[in-house]
């Protein structure tokens, strides 16, 4: 179906894009550490990993984004150091990243042609012809639309389409696809794996990441696993069981079994009990939710676990009510919150700590004091005006409960420490006295001593009969702070854990899918 | 509890040291009068402080205002077409009396910050786009209004606006110190003044926390738009004159310059109300002793420029560490 690309006679199974032994870092950061690759022309290689793993800093350094500070970055047999993603492409590595990094405003005849625009006589550009084989290149994709239309007039699925379609107009070689299928509907997954087949054939070079194990499966020949910046795995995928996989990517032994008390977490909280202090029911977003359903009564901690990519964090905010939803509702206590309206969620007794503390949490500029009670402000004005006594009061109380070390609550919070900040955002939820608390990687980042306080403050806050909603990527945090655990792939809830389920083993198979079981 | 050992400063602390952005706008303008005091014959004396003022008070509460849009991460370009709105309505409706015509001057700049506003908060417009297209919308309308003419104002209580004093000081110096006070207050004590600078440090941070960010900042723009206003108001009882197509032309960057050198991060995040007069005053007495000494203004622009250009990247530092 496809017209075959202009490329040297391949030899199947030679590396035409190899990194060897390439290590990258910034201060205070190790993002690669002497990590090799190789990619040979006419297979797919996946490339897999949990958040910080080094996939895409691995893909910048081999498209020249990043220079490596060690090691060496090889293209068909000779050592390169591309000055960026379009020097490599004009070399025949094309990357279509996350992010569609496209022309909005611009036509998609225009965007796939962007750069080497057809052009007539005097030079300029002939935009008949590059409207007719904008269409025609589509076409093989089963791709029908309008090439003279704004991109940005078109579904985020078709946009995809079209940057691949850019992509591999040109004379390539490899092309990296940085989850391509995020946004696409079955449909157009569909057209874009009949697409990786037909490049295959024809001897191009695919590197692909992917969160979602059963794409890996189905259309990629190897894999490489990298765990916290170094090579854990290269192999063929046909070797590997979904488990395996999973517990390479999380840096586990199948049958590993751990023994208890590597955290701070006590060993599950009794007084568990009475109606459901909140419950979502059927939480819908496209793309991102499929009808979620969960529920967590007084003092019962219940875990999220997923992989990256899972939908972990959005269901933490789809309870705290900062996440857009297509359907389904969240009750507290049993009535209904106005969805989409964190000043709801917050009135009705939720609170929320998000993942990224720096990105969506502290306020840089802004002093302790001022960080805590941001969210106690209503309850601590009258007419508009702050009371500076109730919050000065209030500021003192939480820094001596949580020990928040800070050389006075005038100390701008970007200055502490991060176990120091996240203690902050802890103080700014807990002085509203919740009644369901959601932690989405509540100690990641901070040091070992504050993770301990955090995890025994998390046991304490659950034995005052809060409802706790924990998000960590550490498997032990999980599974030893939660009295159950609600497994997501993919957007939806695939498994709820309880009992003695709340294991390793279990989790582990919960998460790879599929019909295998931890045989360890 | 003072214990500051588990304190950590991330990154690499780059040459300007907090003082200097800080304080720096006060020792510039401490080091102007001095270098005057020496250099320009009667500079530094009760009549030319006077006249410096009363020149000045315009531009410090158009950039009072501005440094609160400044502060939630936004601009507002509008601010000379939202004078020259105020100015062209005033002499439609003096018939009824000055405060009447006041009061729809005002009414109307709060109504074009409520246009702004709307257009950031809730279409999501860049506010440099929102509020370019009022500048260049306003000053058609103002304008339309005034029917292209400038129009000599006679009401006594508009020119006493203009002229008089109270107590030795320009009744418009006191306007400014005014609003100036309130506004001081409003940042310093008000959840008002809270969510301004927590929607201008993190935005979704305040979002989540539950803070009206959409409210906040339609109210930063209308309040904007107010004291625009009120500077039209101010700037025609001076002029003696509703001059629609001159008043407020380039006050924008003026008062822009005037809050960054303040001290007020383009950032946002932060709001510095006396910083802001201060680098009002700056730049006002820069000006004039440059003029003072036979600089041509051209060149004193230029100046100007050059100290937009170094407080920018002052402040830039503080952005890196």
């Amino acid at each position: 179906m496809n017209e075959p690309l202009e490329h040297e006679t391949a030899v199947p199974g030679a590396p035409v894009l190899e990194a060897r032994a390439v290590s990258k870092g910034w201060p205070g950061v190790v993002a690669l550490d002497a990590v090799s690759f190789d990619l040979a022309l006419g297979e797919v290689h996946a490339l897999v990993g949990e958040n910080g793993a080094g996939k895409s800093t691995l893909i910048k350094v081999m498209t020249g984004v990043h220079p490596p500070d060690a090691g060496e970055v090889r293209y068909r047999g000779a050592k390169v150091a591309f000055s960026g993603p379009r020097e490599a492409q004009g070399a025949g590595v094309s990357t279509i990243f996350q992010e569609v990094n496209l022309v909005p405003l611009m036509s998609v005849a225009q965007n796939i042609f962007l750069g080497r625009e057809p052009r007539g006589r005097l030079g300029l550009v002939d935009t008949g012809r590059m409207e007719r084989d904008a269409a025609q290149l589509l076409e093989r994709y089963g791709v029908h639309v309008d090439p003279s239309l704004p991109l940005r007039a078109l579904g985020v699925g078709v946009q995809q389409m079209v940057a691949i379609a850019r992509a591999i107009s040109i004379d390539v070689r490899v092309v990296i696809m940085d989850e391509p299928t995020s946004s696409l509907e079955p449909r157009e997954v569909e057209i874009l794996f009949g697409t990786i087949k037909s490049l295959r054939e024809q001897g191009v070079g695919i590197v692909y990441v992917s969160h979602k194990l059963d794409e890996l499966f189905r259309i990629c020949d190897r894999v490489t696993v990298l765990r916290d910046g170094k090579l854990v795995h290269t192999g063929a995928v046909a070797e590997l069981t979904r488990i395996r996989l999973v517990a390479l990517m999380l840096g586990r032994e199948v049958a590993e079994v751990r023994d208890r008390g590597v955290t701070e977490f006590g060993d599950g909280h009794a007084a568990i009990g009475g109606e459901p202090v909140i419950e979502a029911r059927g939480l819908r977003r496209r793309h991102v939710l499929h009808d979620i359903s969960l529920s967590i009564r007084p003092g019962e901690v219940v875990g999220l676990g997923g992989l990256l990519g899972a939908g972990r964090s959005e269901v933490a905010k789809a309870l705290a009510g900062a996440q857009p939803l297509d359907g389904g509702e969240v009750f507290v206590e049993g009535r209904p919150v106005k969805s989409g309206s964190p000043p709801a969620a917050i009135r009705a007794g939720v609170a929320m700590i998000p993942e990224d503390r720096k990105v969506e949490g502290i306020i840089p500029h802004l002093s302790v004091r001022e960080n805590i009670v941001l969210a106690a402000l209503p309850r601590l004005s009258r007419g508009g005006l702050v009371s500076e006594k109730a919050q000065d009061e209030l500021v003192e109380t939480f820094m001596k409960r949580l020990r928040i070390k800070a050389s006075s609550p005038r100390q701008p919070v970007g200055e502490l420490s991060g176990g120091n900040q996240q203690k902050v955002l802890l103080a700014r939820w807990l002085c509203l006295s919740p009644k369901v608390l959601i932690l989405d990687e509540p100690t990641r980042g901070i040091d070992v001593g504050a993770k301990a306080e955090v995890q025994s403050l998390i046991d304490e806050l659950a034995g005052q009969g809060l409802g706790v909603l924990l998000i960590s990527s550490e498997l032990e945090e999980v599974l030893e702070g939660s009295d159950s655990v609600v497994v997501l792939r993919e957007g939806s809830v695939v498994d709820v854990l309880r009992g003695d389920d709340v294991a390793e083993a279990p989790l582990m198979a919960a998460l790879a899918g599929g019909q295998e079981h931890a045989d360890g | 509890m003072a214990d500051t050992t588990a304190v950590s400063r991330p990154g690499v602390r780059t040459a300007a040291p907090a003082w200097v952005r800080d304080g720096g706008v006060y020792v510039a303008l401490l080091a102007l009068v001095l270098v005057n005091l020496v250099l320009t014959d009667n500079f530094v004396t009760l009549t030319n402080l006077r006249t410096q003022l009363v020149q000045v008070a315009p531009v410090m509460v158009v950039a009072l205002g501005m440094a609160l849009v400044i502060g939630t991460e936004g601009i507002d370009l509008s601010v000379g077409s939202v004078m020259a709105i105020a100015a062209a309505v005033i002499p439609l409706w003096l018939g009824y009396g000055p405060l009447p015509a006041i009061a729809i001057a005002i009414v109307a700049g709060a109504a074009c910050g409520l246009v702004n506003g709307g257009l950031v908060a809730f279409a999501g417009v860049q506010p440099i786009v929102a509020t370019l297209a009022l500048l260049v919308a306003g000053r058609g309308l103002a304008l339309v209004l005034a029917d292209g003419q400038l129009k000599d104002i006679r009401n006594p209580t508009l020119l006493a606006l203009g002229e008089d004093s109270a107590a030795g000081i320009p009744i418009l110096v006191i306007m400014a110190a005014a609003a100036a006070l309130v506004l001081a207050f409003v940042m310093r004590r008000s959840t008002f003044g809270r969510h301004v600078v927590a929607v201008g440090g993190n935005r979704t941070a305040a979002f989540l926390a539950g803070l009206p960010v959409k409210r906040t900042l339609v109210t930063v723009y209308v309040i904007s738009g107010v004291l625009a206003a009120i500077a039209g108001i101010m700037q025609t009882a001076r002029l003696q004159a509703s001059d629609p197509s001159a008043i407020g032309v380039l006050i924008e960057l003026s008062a822009i310059t005037a809050v960054v050198v303040g001290g007020t991060p383009l950032s946002g995040g932060k709001v510095r109300i006396l910083g802001t007069l201060a680098g009002a005053l700056l730049i006002q007495l820069i000006r004039s002793t440059l003029i003072s000494n036979n600089v041509p203004d051209s060149t004193a622009q230029m100046v100007l420029a050059a100290i937009i250009v170094l407080a920018v990247a002052i402040q830039r530092r503080e952005a890196v560490r």
